[in-house]
């Protein structure tokens, strides 16, 4: 998927039907365009409704809120397209944020285990999950959608079930000990901030770094790996990808557990800055998640789309969240508001989708 | 049945003696015999209902005859499956050319065998390389990919049938089996399709192609299989037959004549007209 590869040696005969593609052409046809445009637009009506004190948005204060967001709902979303292009969802991703955050917090807070190793735990525990979901999906062949969802209620029933018998019946896990093994170190990594300064004492949440590294990793093995072109072909063409010699049971299972991971990772991002967690919590991401990776240029139906495009996404769903408070309106209005984005975004990706299939100026 | 058309003493690269298949009480193939040497193109003809795609499905290694032996390279085989099959070098193009058309030309010529430039983490598709190679095998076959970032879905239905065809030809097959490559296409890609069937030829691979049409069949075959209701109607070489005779075996002058003479008795002149055409193409066949 280069856009900007150049022609290669002269082809024998010249088709004279051919009408050379332009550079522009071919970028307003790369999928995440929709949802640049729409992060851009995003971001500038909110700077020009900000009516906070020193208009915030536009500053260091605006830029760390937004990003922090995005960064949470991108970590995921990121995988969650990936998935999508190969044809598949994955309704259990945002509750397992929170499940995985509760596993930390009961192996470090109540269990004092040393945090590093609990992170390992909980990184298995979740590739189980990821890796449950695929086979079952795979073989049985029943819709992720379905499958996923019963994952979802599963893991989101016994996360707070479990928490108020292990907990006694309270639900927040807290760490109390004074400090934990490990979880200093680990906090710096996963739970920290970066580039504080006078105007902005809090920093940069380091969530943002594993943000823009999960979506370089996506655009990586997207474009440029051979589990990248399995991926479009699974989605694209289950059949075809089969025939001609693609593993698609394989390539399907990894990504549910690649989705798996990356959710496990913002579970422990989480918990490592708070030192705590609450059943329920990520409950409803999912739908970010898939929101993110539509808007970003995934088809919902397989087969097309951009790991750029869903973090770009997940940014828009960050911004929607904090412009609303900056603008100072009503909270209540971020549904609404990125429903409308939702329904703008995918209006415009499915021009440049069919644009894509069909024509060649 | 006439002598082989055989390169002196070569073996088949792929052959079948006297293969049948049963469906339940359905003989769907009847002692069916046909061979294929390096260089050479079988052509298998016949009508819907003949037998052609139970024939290719036993080619192909997906089913495993009820009667009779296949020998590939003049050995007794019996494929475990369409994987074994292709691993010895026998390439089906099926009709539905295992493309994903959302994905760019050179993305699905190297689906399933990309080629990697860089190790470990840094292992990469090589994507300039993987352009270059399809450019230029697409252009053996006198197709220029316009953009090597087009999708499939664009090209038309000759390219596409071509790609499928170069593809396979490129990761070495010895063996092309072709279903039906021009049923779908109009006159002008039909063509292009049967150069690159000679062109396929040329490069010494075997290939069997399978149509109804022997308008298609005889101007590239250097051996016509016809099959009728699952079973044999004639295997001739080239210099045996003409393109009307084969034109007629396939079509059946008794049948052609009975059905003109139903149309006779019907009250519409423009059937009387079909009519007439009917019995003048059964009297040369007979």
């Amino acid at each position: 998927m280069s856009a900007t590869s150049p022609p290669v040696a002269a082809p024998p005969q010249q088709d004279e039907r051919l009408v050379p593609i332009s550079r522009i052409t071919r970028t307003l046809r790369r999928p995440e365009l929709g949802s640049l445009l729409a992060a851009v637009f995003v971001f500038v009506m909110f700077a020009i409704t900000d009516s906070s004190s020193n208009h915030l948005w536009l500053k260091q204060t605006g830029l760390a809120a937004w990003t922090q967001q995005a960064a949470f709902f991108g970590i995921v979303s990121v995988p969650v397209g990936l998935l999508m292009i190969g044809g598949e969802f994955d309704l259990s991703a945002g509750v397992m944020t929170g499940v995985t955050a509760i596993v930390m917090a009961l192996l470090v807070g109540k269990w004092h285990v040393d945090t590093w190793l609990s992170i390992l735990i909980t990184l298995v525990f979740a590739a189980v999950i990821g890796l449950i979901n695929g086979y079952i999906v795979v073989f049985t062949k029943l819709p992720s959608f379905i499958v996923t969802l019963a994952t979802f209620f599963i893991l989101r029933g016994a996360s707070t079930g479990g928490v108020l018998l292990l907990n006694h019946g309270s639900t927040p896990v807290t760490v109390t000990t004074a400090n934990p093994a490990g979880l200093h170190s680990a906090k710096s990594i996963f739970g920290s901030s970066f580039f504080s300064s006078g105007t902005l004492p809090s920093g940069y949440s380091t969530a943002i770094l594993w943000f823009i590294g999960v979506t370089i990793v996506g655009t990586w093995v997207l474009s440029r790996t051979k589990f990248g072109n399995w991926i479009f072909a699974v989605g694209g063409e289950q059949n075809a990808a089969r025939n001609t010699g693609v593993p698609v049971n394989r390539t399907k299972i990894l990504l549910f557990v690649a989705t798996a991971l990356a959710a496990a990772l913002v579970g422990i991002i989480s918990f490592t800055q708070a030192s705590s967690a609450v059943s329920e919590q990520g409950v409803g991401y999912e739908f970010f998640y898939i929101i993110a990776a539509v808007v970003g240029g995934c088809l919902l139906t397989g087969g097309y789309g951009s790991a750029i495009g869903a973090a770009l996404g997940a940014c828009i769903i960050g911004m929607a969240f904090e412009g609303v408070i900056y603008a100072g309106w009503d909270s209540s209005w971020d549904f609404a508001f990125l429903g409308v984005i939702l329904f703008v975004a995918v209006i415009v990706n499915t021009v440049i989708y069919r644009s894509a299939l069909k024509a060649r100026r | 049945m006439s002598e082989d058309v055989k390169p002196n003493g070569a073996v088949p690269a792929l052959e079948v003696r006297s293969v049948s298949k049963y469906f339940g009480s359905v003989n769907a193939l009847t002692e069916v015999s046909l061979a294929v040497y390096a260089g050479q193109v079988t052509c298998v003809l016949g009508d819907n209902g003949a037998g052609k795609s139970t024939l290719i499905k036993i080619l192909s290694g997906v089913h495993v005859p009820d009667k009779g032996e296949v020998l590939f390279e003049g050995e007794p085989v019996s494929f475990a499956g369409p994987r074994d099959a292709r691993a010895r070098g026998i390439a089906t193009v099926f009709q539905d050319l295992a493309t994903v058309p959302l994905m760019s030309v050179w993305r699905n010529f190297f689906l399933g065998n990309e080629p990697t430039r860089g190790r470990g983490p840094l292992q990469r598709v090589d994507i300039k390389g993987a352009q270059r190679t399809m450019r230029d095998e697409m252009a053996k076959m006198g197709i220029d990919v316009r953009d090597p970032d087009q999708t499939v879905g664009t090209l038309s239905g000759g390219e596409r049938q071509a790609m499928a065809i170069a593809r396979a030809v490129y990761f070495g097959a010895k063996v092309l089996i072709l279903d039906e490559p021009t049923s779908a296409l109009g006159v002008r890609q039909s063509g292009i399709v049967l150069k690159y069937v000679i062109q396929a030829r040329a490069m010494g691979r075997a290939v069997i192609f399978i149509t109804h049409n022997p308008h298609h069949a005889f101007p590239v075959g250097d051996r016509f299989v016809l099959l009728k209701r699952g079973r044999m109607l004639g295997s001739y070489a080239k210099s045996e037959t003409t393109l009307e005779q084969l034109t007629t075996l396939m079509a059946g002058g008794a049948e052609l004549e009975e059905l003109s003479h139903e149309l006779q008795r019907a009250s519409d002149p423009a059937m009387k007209e079909v009519a007439k055409e009917l019995a003048a193409e059964a009297q040369t066949s007979a």
